[in-house]
């Protein structure tokens, strides 16, 4: 794959940008790819949908916005459905199955859900529902080498957090393993 | 001179262009930041403040841009390298400031991450419209030097080499960057202090009895020293002979405001840096600079494709401008086209230069977002004619 | 047989290449300068760490007379300046030597900031109540009713008092004199000049050309007169009932002197206490 967009939305405090920032890391630092990400600014990234945009290239990466993700990660209804129409009908969806109820079904987009929130918690931290996300896709996709996102995550949360993050990681990753069996 | 190595951040980072910009300023030895609060600069003056206490250096957010900028004067005056970073309204604020700076040849960094304008118009998104204003904003006659990164890596690296400029000619140095570069993120490497070359300040090595403030060297630019090194220096922002002194007459004005002058373009050539690209059988060329490089350069790939010979000139430093190079080229090519975030800036430089041997298209974009790559390409095809 | 000409006690302070100065006959700015150079004459302070920041206007050109690290810069921005040229090198006393419109009108937003955080520096305003160096223009000074070149029918706006104004922001020395008391403004001079914090000196000095004569006021001996008959010291006077009203009577005297700590020495503490040993103090 030479060049992949991705859209991560949700809404704020859902660590939408974090994950971003995690994927970019990990494409860029230590999966020797090129990663450039954007963000909204501006009221809608405070407080409604907000979003995340990462170009991940071989090459160097000229124009900085996507024009059209070929992978979109929804956590909230609201940013599904303020984003999903920028998918033109093809591509992965990756949604938080209790969070986002997807429309009437394209027969292009290839949708894959996982409870994050709920495994979160029951991990002990709804917070991390963000990273348990980033694990589904990571086993999802298959962009971008584990080993590469876990260094990223590892390196980008809260020092003292490392080890529940990577559980949380962890939990997603194997969440598709399973379903996969 | 090498750089400190308390403030390098020697590795591999991903970081946003506004977070290199400030690593790129603690690397190259600032140790003073005064700045305001404004969007899309914030990020610079917010990752200093949580720096600089470990580094050495001193943070304070002032009352308003005014303030801000005649205080890294005072800093330096004061023997700290020193910068300040805002965007378009705060930028207008510091023109006062910045004549004050080009007046009394005080080195300081001004990083203006740009957003769309005019007044406060698009708070949170990218403009390159304040080309014109970073040379001639201030009243009077005077050169500044301004450098345009057009990604992280770049805001990084040439934060430092606006340091260095600054240092060298003595003089206010801006970094252009835009809302874009400031909030894009990408890798960013930094290499080990050892690599990272400093330009020292000018310190005079003379005694008090013998220095003159604004007595040049051959390259026109003068020593300095520091308050508190019993040098009893005056500095205004008055007309000044040597000594400092202000002297009301036209002939000392003529001798300064000259060299003021002079001190940039006699030296151009040492601090102009350009990108050139397939300029030999290249019958049209694009001049651009900032994000829209990144852009212009897809433009070209598609020209290319489309059996157009093409060329491209990037400025990493936007002023001064490479007027000479650009005389040059004019008389080989049929067309420059220069695709901007901004309704005609940097396009009638360029217009001058062609001196009617080539024709010039602009490509506006009024900001908010960048150029459809399709929009330069088509522009292309149209100097082809 | 020639006669040797004895030095003027406060030459060594001056640049006397730059004498004769601009100001006018009568003006007060000169003696407010002598005060000065006098207080670090007596005080035989190293010079070498002296620095003077005036901004623009008649007293805007003092930092061009005395001779030690000086800076004239911009209108209303002496302050910030001096900011920036104290935290870049602590060990320089540094003092803003300028006029009430530069220091509060154009520049009032930096002084009350300034006051705030308790800047490490000494302000000496020269308040002669009127715009001298554009031509006797109403400044935020100028007592109700003044006549200036822009109230021809006299002023209308109600005028700050520098000490309250001061006090009130957080400045931690705050007095007032006037250009006739000279010992005393010294003496002041030469407190601040040992003090820490930011130390605000306000001196009523006569214009002579501009205020006293569209005021029929007579000249700047006929002001010093005035001051003579009218001031009245009051040290520790609170700053809220000493409003200068036009042709009354002025109080003088030094009003507070608070040790607080400073912008500074918050800073370091603070730091300290936060980041521990990683921690690289300032200074």
């Amino acid at each position: 794959m030479a060049k992949t967009e991705l859209r991560i939305t949700g809404f704020g405090g859902q660590g939408v940008i974090l994950s971003a920032y995690i994927i970019g890391k990990a494409a860029s630092i230590f999966d020797n790819k090129y990663a450039t990400m954007t963000q909204s600014f501006g009221p809608e990234a405070r407080g409604s949908a907000c979003s995340a945009q990462l170009i991940i290239s071989e090459e160097k990466i000229l124009y900085p916005y996507i024009i059209k993700p070929n992978i979109m990660i929804a956590m909230s209804q609201e940013g599904y459905e303020k984003y999903e129409a920028t998918m033109k009908g093809e591509g992965i969806l990756i949604y938080e199955s209790n969070l986002v109820k997807p429309g009437k079904n394209r027969t292009k987009i290839k949708k894959y859900c996982i409870p994050s929130t709920k495994i979160a918690e029951d991990l002990g931290r709804r917070i991390i529902q963000n990273i348990v996300m980033l694990g589904f896709f990571t086993a999802v996709t298959g962009l971008i080498d584990y080993n590469a996102m876990k260094e990223a995550v590892k390196t980008s949360v809260p020092r003292g957090t490392e080890e529940l993050n990577l559980k949380a990681f962890e939990s997603g990753y194997e969440y598709f393993k399973k379903q996969k069996k | 001179m090498k750089a400190d190595p308390i403030g390098v951040l020697t590795g591999s980072h991903y970081l946003d262009g506004d977070h290199a910009c400030a690593e790129g300023a603690i690397a190259a030895g600032c140790r003073f930041f005064a700045g305001y609060p404004i969007t899309p600069s914030t990020e610079v003056a917010e990752r200093i403040s949580a720096r600089f206490p470990y580094v050495g250096g001193i943070f304070i957010q002032m009352e308003d841009e005014l303030g801000s900028m005649a205080a890294i004067l005072g800093a330096a005056w004061g023997g700290k390298k020193a910068m300040t970073v805002t965007s378009g309204p705060g930028f207008s604020l510091m023109m006062e400031n910045i004549g004050l700076g080009a007046m009394t040849e005080t080195p300081c960094v001004i990083a203006n991450v740009q957003r769309g304008g005019p007044s406060t118009g698009l708070p949170t998104l990218v403009g390159q419209q304040d080309i014109m204003q970073a040379r001639w904003g201030s009243h009077g006659d005077y050169e500044i030097i301004a450098i345009a990164p057009d990604s992280p890596q770049e805001a990084f690296d040439f934060t430092i080499k606006a340091f260095n400029l600054s240092e060298k000619y003595r003089v206010p140095t801006m970094v252009m960057l835009d809302e874009c570069v400031g909030h894009m993120t990408e890798r960013v490497i930094i290499p080990p202090a050892e690599e990272i070359e400093i330009e020292p300040r000018r310190y005079t090595k003379l005694s008090p009895e013998e220095y003159l403030p604004y007595k040049p060297c051959e390259d026109l630019i003068p020593e300095m020293v520091k308050a508190g090194d019993g040098y009893n220096v005056h500095i205004t922002g008055l007309t000044h002979n040597e000594k400092g002194y202000p002297i009301i007459n036209e002939e000392v004005q003529a001798v300064l405001v000259k060299r003021l002058v002079d001190k940039i373009n006699v030296n151009a050539e040492d601090i102009i840096i350009t990108e050139e690209e397939e300029i030999e059988n290249a019958e049209v060329i694009v001049i651009s600079y900032g994000i829209t490089s990144r852009v212009a350069r897809m433009s070209i790939d598609l020209a290319r494709k489309d059996g157009i010979k093409v060329g491209s000139m990037r400025l990493i430093t936007i002023w001064p401008f490479p007027e000479k190079r650009v005389k040059e080229l004019a008389k080989k090519v049929k067309a420059f086209v220069v695709p901007e975030i901004n309704a005609g800036q940097l396009v009638y430089e360029v217009e001058r230069c062609a001196c009617g041997n080539a024709n010039t298209y602009l490509v506006p974009h009024y900001g908010g977002g960048v150029h459809n790559p399709q929009d330069i390409f088509d522009k292309i095809k149209e100097a082809m004619k | 047989m020639m006669q040797t000409q004895k030095e003027h006690p406060i030459a060594p302070f001056l640049r006397m290449d730059r004498i004769p100065h601009i100001w006018c006959p009568t003006c007060g700015i000169g003696t407010t300068v002598k005060c000065f150079c006098s207080a670090l004459s007596n005080l035989k302070i190293d010079l070498k760490n002296v620095a003077i920041v005036s901004g623009i206007g008649c007293t805007g050109r003092v930092a061009g007379y005395i001779n030690i690290d000086s800076f004239h810069t911009t209108h209303g921005r002496a302050i910030p300046f001096a900011t920036g040229l104290k935290l870049a090198n602590p060990k320089l006393k540094v003092i803003v030597f300028s006029g009430d419109g530069d220091l509060i009108a154009i520049g009032g937003n930096h002084f009350i900031h300034a006051a705030r955080r308790n800047m490490d520096l000494i302000i000496i305003c020269v308040n002669n109540f009127i715009y001298g160096m554009t031509g006797g223009q109403v400044a935020p000074t100028t007592p109700l009713t003044a006549n200036t070149s822009t109230t021809p029918y006299g002023n209308n706006e109600k005028p700050f008092n520098i000490p309250h104004l001061a006090a009130s922001c957080g400045a931690t020395y705050v007095a007032r004199w006037t250009a006739l008391h000279i010992r005393r403004l010294t003496r002041s001079m030469e407190e601040v000049l040992q003090r820490k914090g930011f130390s605000v000196i306000e001196i009523v000095t006569p214009c002579a050309t501009l205020y006293a004569r569209r005021n029929r006021l007579g000249d700047g001996l006929n002001l010093m007169q005035f001051y003579h008959d009218n001031s009245e010291i009051k040290h520790g006077a609170d700053t809220k009932d000493i409003d200068i009203e036009f042709q009354k009577k002025i109080v003088v005297g030094k009003f507070i002197d608070e040790d607080k700590p400073t912008f500074l020495d918050l800073i370091n503490e603070g730091l300290s206490r936060k980041l521990g040993e990683k921690f690289i103090k300032y200074a």
